[in-house]
């Protein structure tokens, strides 16, 4: 060989190495080829009768058992979400053939109203492929017989017992429990996102908004599995073994739920929102929203029409006004003002001023609601009597950022990290606010003459009533501050161990003792010879509170549909309390959409839900409207 | 006149065409059609869409087959390059599904870059050892080592272990045909066996739980060793002759999983047996061959190493998807070349394809 090389030039000698190398691949694509003529050799023809018999045997097939979902109840153990058995007729809609031909059928058998076939198309669009679904639920022992005896005819339909989730308050803190309903693609995405899809499958509903949807993984507990013998035809004959689900955990709220429907009907058909929290702790007694809603009418799929009912109506049912409704608190925010004003030591308890009915600034008239003013004011006299010229002089006096410090500690503006999603900001005015608020650099600035009815609860003051509630709270608490709170505890299915949502302080601000005291004096006043005297005229405890009316026309304006305007014009209605004076065991904020003056429609509220709480006393009638001087 | 105009475009359309490469692309591309239909007859049947991605693999196939390879090598740099961009974005900002972070959203859809890289690695490498051809020195291996191991971490780190190990491999071939020293290629794996004590410890915990089932399926029979336990049985009970078309209990009874996808080589070995087996094996040397060849006879440098790495990275996805689904080597998701249902891995298969036939067809105008 050796001899015969002839001179070769360096691109030929490359070549060459190149092709030498290409036939050293193809040798080891050669033996790799092998290597799997191999392996299936060994598969198919030496063990091939081993792995028949294991086809043959391949009649095994895992059902998943879905486990129990965890029962919510509220502080006295009354049932607020459960669940209970029954049968549903199901369809496989990729075992079947026709399946117009096969519901046709069915409809002979078994009675199949058009809305349950209305459901069952939308099931079908939203669901995966070898799912089988549901065409009539809740089957009674009669029509289960009479499929059973015609079951033949339907291949690919099932009757199946299956668990289902009840509500049986009805529209009762729907706003607060939620609802669960069938998994959708987004749903799914965050199961598998948690690593959760192995425990999930099987399961069919997810809670959807509330409690079932924050303590959906408490709730849901462990998914078990059944090994199942098959016939050819992929038919279940025998139960080889089982690992039993377990169930999921149980929810005990710190919601009472006595208080919680006795103040819903305390709104009668009026829209509002209601936050009552044990200031000790943060646990809430009561979170309204109304108008409510029937969430048991989610959790086999809403239809069509009931959904459009709650969707479109004006009154928004699904809003939880509690937690995503943000309104100007008004006078409701004097006290805090007042706090401020002393803890910042703009102000002393005994400084007056004196109110001839207006405050100028800047060239405009800031006016106070009582024509001619309310005389020689001092601080008491300005909550009790709800002062409006006191609090222009003290925003001004105080500036916006002391202002929006001060209530930022107090929670306002902040989300109060409420156990439920979703729950919205609110808007806190400050300098800051506004840069990140408007675009426009004109629009940015800050302009004086706008931290005037800051002072009032007025401008671009909007929070949620929760976060009035946590704060007057925590003025009744003085100065802890606790994280609302919608669960007590949380019971371990399997041990029964209970975990305590322990209620630690969020934070304790460092007021004065004494200056809390002054403003608690002047909540009581309000309440005994103010603007809350004749709602709680003749209470068997002491109590403290603050009315407030939040204009809803500001200069903002919003968005507007003249066939309401009317009612839409009208004021909202505001009222924080305490109560009892000494040691409050319940405070609360309510909002009456609409409701005109605080003192009017939302202090007979807090009066009412403060007797059924403190005194166990049910109101005589519906909530009646009492005639009030203005706030 | 109509007559010649006709054998005009006839000529037209095929002279970039390879008979051998379209021949057997066809047949096995038959049998997947065939093997998907059986697969998902049942419910949700991909036959139709299956067969509409075929036609957009045999147009990109046809379109790229008419690019001179000169033109092709341009390619390489800005591919890459927009490629290992992309890379960094979804590393950045990529949307996490099942735990792994391989998409990019662009608000309407989601795109998944690694599948660019499995073209725009190899492009890249080949012109850039075609650019030095006459100087190729040890540095220039290592730039092209360097220039591989980017896209190649970014796409492990996501993780998707299917995909890194076809682009290094893509990338490896063409270092290996440029002229690796042997040396330094026993070294590199004596390294590698070296290191997998080290690997282990940086693989993820399905990646090491893949590995564990391999050893012992019944170690964990419901969760990942379920999808070798059940497609073992199903080849091994397909037999010699296997049970027939649209006849495999195994498939049919749904104890396959991604039995249209990754695993559609398990239903084609039921319901075909030994038998098929070996034809599709076959199928799949003649394509390898084939395209061997065409890289032994290839002109320049860019198209050699091109052809071989295109080649051997064809190889790769056989034997991996089939050693995966028999068994023999850990469950990471390739897919099986023209048989699996999918159009992305057809569409990029099939310029692949497109690209030896270019190189052939190209030949004679380069000698010229």
């Amino acid at each position: 060989m050796l001899a015969r090389q002839s001179p070769l030039n360096a691109q030929d000698r490359e070549l060459h190495r190149f092709r030498f190398r290409v036939a050293f691949a193809a040798v080891a694509v050669a033996v790799a080829f092998f290597v799997l003529i191999a392996r299936f050799v060994h598969l198919q023809v030496m063990r091939h009768d081993y792995y028949t018999t294991r086809a043959e045997d391949n009649r095994i097939s895992l059902v998943p058992i879905v486990p129990n979902r965890g029962v919510i109840v509220d502080r006295q153990g009354v049932v607020l979400a459960r669940n209970y058995s029954a049968f549903t007729l199901e369809i496989t809609p990729s075992k079947v053939d026709d399946l117009d031909a096969t519901i046709e059928g069915l409809g002979k058998v078994i009675e199949v109203l058009p809305k349950d076939r209305k459901r069952f198309r939308k099931l079908l669009d939203e669901s995966k492929t070898f799912e089988s679904l549901p065409i009539r639920s809740r089957l009674s022992e009669e029509e289960v017989a009479r499929f059973a005896a015609n079951r033949y005819l339907f291949p690919g339909v099932e009757v199946k017992a299956r668990l289902f989730r009840q509500y049986p308050l009805g529209a009762v803190a729907s706003h607060a429990i939620g609802y669960i309903s069938r998994i959708n693609k987004r749903d799914l995405e965050m199961i598998e996102e948690s690593e959760q899809a192995a425990n999930y499958k099987g399961t069919d509903h997810i809670g959807k908004t509330g409690l079932e949807q924050k303590y959906e993984f408490q709730l849901h507990g462990e998914t078990g599995y059944e090994q199942v013998e098959i016939d050819a035809g992929g038919r279940a004959i025998r139960n080889l073994s089982r690992t039993a689900p377990v169930q999921g955990n149980n929810l005990t709220l710190t919601l009472d739920a006595g208080l919680q429907e006795m103040a819903e009907k305390a709104f009668g058909d009026r829209r509002g929102a209601l936050v009552a929290i044990e200031p000790s702790t943060g646990g809430i007694l009561a979170l309204v929203s109304t108008p409510t809603f029937d969430p048991n009418l989610f959790i086999d799929g809403i239809r069509t029409d009931d959904w459009d009912l709650l969707n479109t109506s004006p009154d928004k049912p699904l809003l939880n006004r509690a937690l995503n409704g943000a309104y100007p608190p008004g006078s409701t925010f004097k006290p805090f003002m007042a706090l401020a004003a002393l803890e910042t030591g703009k102000r002393t308890a005994g400084q007056t001023i004196s109110d001839p009915g207006f405050f100028n600034f800047g060239g405009h008239q800031f006016r106070d609601d009582k024509k001619g003013g309310h005389g020689t004011v001092d601080m008491y006299k300005s909550i009790v009597q709800s002062c409006d010229t006191y609090y222009y002089m003290l925003a001004n006096d105080m500036g916006i950022e002391s202002i929006a410090r001060f209530m930022g500690q107090l929670g306002l503006g902040r989300r109060t990290g409420v156990d439920i999603e979703g729950e919205s900001e609110g808007v806190l005015p400050s300098p800051e606010w506004k840069r990140r608020r408007f675009k426009r650099p004109e629009q940015q600035k800050w302009f004086a003459g706008e931290t005037i009815s800051i002072g009032i609860g007025q401008g671009y003051n909007a929070y949620t009533p929760i976060q009035l509630a946590q704060a007057v709270a925590t003025v009744a608490n003085n100065g802890v501050m606790y994280r609302p709170h919608l669960v007590k505890y949380i019971t371990d299915s399997r041990t029964g161990e209970k975990t305590m949502i322990e209620p630690e302080p969020l934070r304790v601000l460092p007021w004065k003792r004494q200056n809390v005291e002054t403003i608690k004096k002047a909540m009581i006043g309000v309440n005994t010879a103010g603007t809350g005297a004749r709602a709680f005229a003749g209470a068997a405890y002491v109590s403290g509170g603050k009315t407030g009316t939040a204009q809803v026309f500001s200069l903002k304006g919003s968005d507007y549909k003249s066939a309401r305007l009317k009612e839409e014009l009208r004021d909202h209605a505001l009222f924080i309390a305490f109560a009892p004076a000494d040691e409050p065991k319940i405070a609360l904020a309510v909002l009456v959409e609409n409701g005109g003056f605080g003192a009017q429609s939302a202090a007979p509220i807090a009066r009412m839900v403060f007797d059924y709480y403190l005194l166990g006393k049910l109101p005589k009638g519906a909530a009646n409207e009492v005639d009030a001087e203005e706030d | 006149m109509f007559q010649q105009f006709l054998h005009r475009a006839w000529v037209r359309l095929i002279e970039h065409l390879d008979g051998p490469l379209l021949l057997v692309t066809g047949a096995i591309m038959v049998a997947g059609l065939a093997t998907v239909y059986s697969a998902t007859y049942d419910a949700n049947n991909r036959l139709l869409a299956q067969a509409v991605n075929m036609v957009v693999g045999l147009c990109a196939m046809w379109s790229v087959a008419q690019v001179p390879p000169q033109k092709l090598m341009r390619f390489g740099v800005p591919l890459y390059v927009i490629g290992v961009i992309l890379l960094l974005l979804v590393f950045l900002f990529g949307v996490k599904v099942n735990g792994a972070r391989r998409w990019l959203s662009l608000g309407f859809t989601r795109i998944q870059p690694s599948e660019l890289l499995k073209l725009a690695v190899p492009l890249m490498l080949a012109w850039y050892f075609h650019k030095h051809e006459a100087v190729l020195k040890a540095r220039h291996y290592i730039v092209a080592c360097v220039l591989l191991l980017v896209p190649f971490a970014l796409i492990a780190k996501q993780p998707d272990l299917g995909t890194a190990i076809l682009v290094g491999a893509a990338g490896f071939y063409v270092i290996f045909f440029a002229g690796l020293p042997w040396q330094v290629i026993v070294g590199l794996f004596a390294a590698a066996a070296g290191a997998a004590p080290f690997v282990w410890t940086v693989l993820h915990d399905y990646q090491r739980k893949r590995i564990l089932t391999l050893i012992d399926p019944t170690s964990d029979p419901l969760g990942s060793g379920y999808h070798i336990i059940q497609s073992t049985i199903a080849i091994g009970s397909g037999g010699s002759f296997g049970k027939g078309w649209l006849e495999g209990t195994q498939t049919h009874l749904e104890f396959i999983p991604e039995r249209h996808t990754d695993f559609i080589f398990a239903v084609f070995s039921e319901e075909r047996g030994l038998l098929g087996n070996t034809v599709l094996l076959l199928l799949y040397l003649l394509l390898i061959g084939r395209g061997l060849m065409i890289a032994a006879n290839a002109s320049t440098l860019f198209a050699r190493v091109m052809a071989g790495s295109i080649t051997l990275s064809l190889f790769t996805y056989v034997f991996v998807n089939m050693g995966m689904v028999s068994g023999i080597l850990p469950v990471v998701g390739v897919p099986l070349p023209f048989m699996s249902y999918g159009g992305t891995a057809l569409v990029t298969l099939s310029i692949g394809i497109g690209i030896l036939m270019s190189i052939q067809t190209h030949r004679m105008l380069v000698r010229q």
